[in-house]
């Protein structure tokens, strides 16, 4: 097949490729005028109905909470990979980096960045555990607000040392909370079971609207997808710190 | 289409732009941070804050974290 074919056969190709997108866009309805029956729906139901006022919440945790359960499994799948892929290797040693032209005059880290680093994770860590608890009220929930908290441990990073970083927290606890955090919601969906309804209905007390205490088993469930999260991300970060910092390869057998 | 998500959705375009024309990874990683954010704001101002934050989370912090983590290891293995 020479150039001048492929040519040909690509610009044919692309010219069909351009006709189906074109006459896709032209049916598109006009931004913003899209009507979604299911969106109406749970729209006017979720808060007489749940008691929850952040409707993306009531989706995804109350009617398509097995969805969620789901993709939290498919989190705990991808930290449990990275931790199995960044092991530390047999030829790979814990040791200090050594400085390739020694004497050199290295920058420390600001103080500007410390102060501020450290001013920051103690707000970064409430917002988190606010973000995490009132998922069912404002926008926000287990997922962002255990991301959120898992940045207020890596600004201990970037205002310090990876050595300060390491002693802060135990990292065998954080492998049990992540482990806990993704068997809590199963236990929640139990629950539902044992009551004698379905799995993951929401059969807690629904309180009063606006109410932290309110929504049912959602609160609890969010709680704990943010430990979930929160501790996944903390040990992928712990990954990777490692990985870039403390791991060398044994020298002679790069 | 109001102005302000126009602009929105002209920063975004500008900044998913940015991200492939900037070849140092480096600097990708950071670029890629920053279009997060424009993302972000475009789905603030698309009235679906949940996603925003999301957005913001991951896109702006954790994705330009594991980028810049995988840059250093790679870079101190080849010295």
């Amino acid at each position: 097949m020479t150039t001048r074919v492929r040519q040909l056969v690509f610009f044919l190709g692309a010219l069909g490729l351009a006709a189906l997108v074109v006459s896709a866009f032209v049916r598109l309805p006009h931004f913003g005028s899209g009507f979604s029956i299911d969106g109406a729906q749970l729209g006017a139901l979720s808060v007489p109905q749940r008691h929850i006022t952040d409707v993306v919440t009531a989706i995804n945790f109350d009617y398509r909470g097995v969805d969620t359960m789901g993709e939290e499994f498919i989190f705990f799948a991808a930290v449990a990979a990275v931790g199995l892929v960044l092991r530390p290797q047999p030829d790979e040693v814990v040791r200090a980096e050594v400085d390739a032209a020694s004497g050199r005059w290295v920058p420390p880290t600001s103080d500007a960045v410390r102060v501020l680093g450290l001013a920051l994770v103690g707000p970064t860590i409430l917002f988190g555990l606010y973000i995490v608890a009132h998922g069912h009220l404002t926008p926000g929930g287990g997922f962002q607000g255990g991301v959120v908290l898992a940045t207020g441990v890596l600004l201990v990073y970037l205002a310090g040392e990876y050595e300060h970083l390491h002693g802060l927290y135990p990292e065998q606890a954080i492998k049990v909370g992540e482990s806990v955090g993704a068997a809590g919601y199963v236990a929640i969906g139990l629950v539902g079971l044992i009551w004698g309804t379905a799995f993951l209905d929401n059969i807690g007390p629904l309180g009063t609207i606006g109410r932290l205490n309110s929504a049912g088993l959602v609160p609890l469930i969010d709680v704990a997808v943010g430990v979930e999260v929160a501790a996944g991300f903390v040990l992928l970060l712990t990954a990777f710190l490692r990985q870039a910092i403390v791991l060398r390869v044994r020298e002679g057998e790069q | 289409m109001s102005l302000l998500s126009a602009l929105a959705m002209i920063l975004v375009g500008a900044g998913g732009l940015a991200v492939v024309t900037t070849r140092e990874p480096t600097r990708q990683a950071l670029v890629a941070g920053l279009f997060g954010i424009l993302l972000g704001i475009l789905f603030f101002i698309l009235q679906a804050p949940d996603v925003a934050l999301s957005e913001v989370v991951v896109g702006a912090v954790a994705l330009p974290l594991m980028l810049l983590l995988t840059l250093a290891k790679v870079r101190g293995g080849s010295r």
